[in-house]
């Protein structure tokens, strides 16, 4: 008794670490602190666990904790910045199984007759193993092994709504009869047809939407935790799950209002998988006007204020370090150099701040596209380097676009505007950009990081 | 039991509230680490991990070690990684 009283204020204490460890993350000062206490939260919350006095043989517990642990850690130290997605989103699917091999462990272990207990578990493997399989997906797309492009076959709909009943029956038969098939090919059939749904719910969804999957993945992670809780009634796992389930889906509500889009059709339209009619039909385009490096130079060299807008681009051509350096350089004649970063800029929230982050690009200078917009008029040159579709000026002014009412950064307005592109495809979501071909728009094409650094030369000679 | 499940479900509610206050606060230049962080967080189902893998029973220990070893990945990586993005924000 004296254990348990003491087992869970040690519990009351680790729930209080994460929430002071998230309120800290709150401001880039005190975060890697937050980020400390949290982690601290955690120690204490595995080694008062330990002391649980159920606890039989502590080998193979001690055995997976140091192999997890070696593999958490050189996974951690080795990842580069540019593949953080990918990180997040292995790291959320491995969260997911552990939850549903949790629940499972309960299932076959215990004798339940109360349907509380048995949803709890129901729950815990569906959400684990579709965050799992999801997850895997997810990763598949980010680090390009799998096809980015959003699949679609006939009868999608129909084969969903198979898979959801038969989740429906099982469901029913685990939790209220119990007859109809022996609880071992319950427990299979459930993981097996979870697994099945977090397949097919991130197959159709293409990789400039992955910022919201990621983030719902990462909400799904911590729900099914939460659930956990629930199975073995334990109180850190239903706070820790909770707070981590409230945040993933903040972030995917952050993420579908930056892009205008409703959770449900970032979900299950296949954005930019077929080209849209109003694309296809070639408008009026004007001409596209290149520059060459040394020409942009000039305009560089005379420009009092500069706008570096980074997207998925900048990521794939590591081009962050020699963009700062870039940056250096205009600040040091004078120039006054901001970067505008949109919500869904990369591959998940915050992508290109770890990025410019990583590249020594101090945080104050990041700025967002609701506090530079109104005076983009007063902008010399905005750089955009990478981005597509978050400067495309038909979101605000082609209804017709399949991207119109998304807020973009509207670069458009400022005085010129310099586009390092590699060629005039177009980008992720197929979308033909008028920006391209406006008067005040010059386009650099080439390498952003051969061009960038062609730039920095120029200025250094 | 029941009031016991009532009593969880109470604090379940009051912690998703929690958890959308303090996030709705948190920066946008700071949403990947928050992400990571949070993802490290999800990682406490390594408590019930440790739990089922010191059982008695052999199919209760497999499951539970096979948890710990993948919650424990999730918990040792995701906060190492988190620190390691928080300590390149710098200001000038």
């Amino acid at each position: 008794m004296e254990t348990a009283i003491l087992v869970n204020l040690a519990y009351i204490a680790s729930s209080i670490l994460f929430i002071v460890g998230l309120k800290m993350l709150g401001s880039p000062d005190t975060a890697t602190r937050g980020n400390f206490l949290s982690s601290s939260g955690m120690l204490l919350a595995v080694l008062i666990t330990l002391l649980d006095q159920n606890i039989i043989d502590y080998r193979y517990i001690a055995g997976a904790l140091v192999a997890g642990s070696i593999v958490g850690f050189f996974a951690a130290t080795r990842v580069k910045m540019t593949s953080m997605p990918e990180m997040v989103a292995i790291f959320n699917g491995f969260g997911g199984i552990a939850s549903l091999l949790v629940g499972s462990a309960e299932y076959v272990s215990g004798v339940f007759d109360n349907p509380a207990f048995l949803g709890a578990i129901f729950l815990t493997v569906l959400i684990g193993g579709l965050t799992f399989t999801g997850s895997i997906i997810a990763y598949g797309k980010l680090s390009e092994t799998i096809s980015g492009k959003p699949y679609l076959y006939k009868g999608q709909q129909f084969v969903n709504g198979l898979l959801l009943f038969a989740i429906l029956l099982v469901g029913i038969n685990m939790l209220f009869i119990q007859g109809l098939i022996s609880s071992e090919q319950t427990l299979l059939l459930l993981i097996g047809l979870a697994f099945i749904l977090g397949v097919l719910f991130v197959i159709p969804i293409g990789g400039a939407d992955m910022p919201v999957v990621i983030a719902l993945l990462n909400s799904f992670s911590g729900l099914a935790a939460c659930a956990a809780g629930f199975v073995i009634l334990n109180n850190v796992l239903i706070v820790a799950g909770a707070l981590v389930g409230a945040s993933g889906l903040i972030l995917t509500n952050i993420m579908c209002k930056a892009m205008n889009r409703s959770l449900a059709n970032v979900l299950f339209s296949g954005f930019g998988a077929a080209p849209d009619s109003s694309t296809e039909s070639s408008q009026e385009q004007g001409e596209v006007k290149p520059i060459n490096a040394e020409d942009a130079y000039l305009i560089l060299e005379a420009a009092s204020s500069v706008l570096i807008v980074p997207g998925y681009g900048m990521a794939v051509a590591q081009a962050q370090h020699t963009v700062r350096e870039l940056g250096e350089l205009l600040e040091e004649n004078g120039t006054e150099v901001k970067y505008a970063i949109h919500p869904v800029a990369g591959r998940m929230p915050g992508h290109m701040n770890v990025l410019l982050a990583e590249a020594n690009v101090s945080y104050d200078v990041l700025v967002e596209p609701e506090d530079v917009n109104p005076i983009m008029e007063t902008v010399d040159v905005c750089m955009v380097i990478g981005a597509n579709d978050v400067v495309n000026p038909d979101a605000k002014d082609n209804e017709g676009s399949p991207i119109y009412g998304m807020p973009i950064i509207e670069v458009d307005n400022s005085k010129t505007v310099f586009v390092l592109k590699r060629s005039m495809a177009s980008g992720f979501a197929g979308i033909q950009n008028p920006l391209f071909f406006k008067s005040n728009t010059r386009m650099l094409f080439g390498d952003a990081k051969d061009m960038v650094s062609t730039l920095v030369s120029e200025f250094k000679g | 039991m029941e009031s016991q499940i009532i009593l969880l479900i109470f604090i379940l509610v009051l912690s998703i509230f929690l958890g959308v206050e303090l996030i709705t606060k948190v920066p946008s230049t700071l949403h990947t680490p928050l992400m990571s962080g949070a993802n490290a967080i999800s990682g406490i189902t390594l408590v019930g991990a440790i739990l089922s893998s010191g059982s008695s029973e052999f199919i209760t220990i497999a499951l539970g070690t096979a948890a710990v070893f993948f919650a424990s990945i999730n918990v040792v990586g995701g906060y190492l990684v988190t620190n390691r993005m928080l300590s390149m924000f710098k200001k000038k």
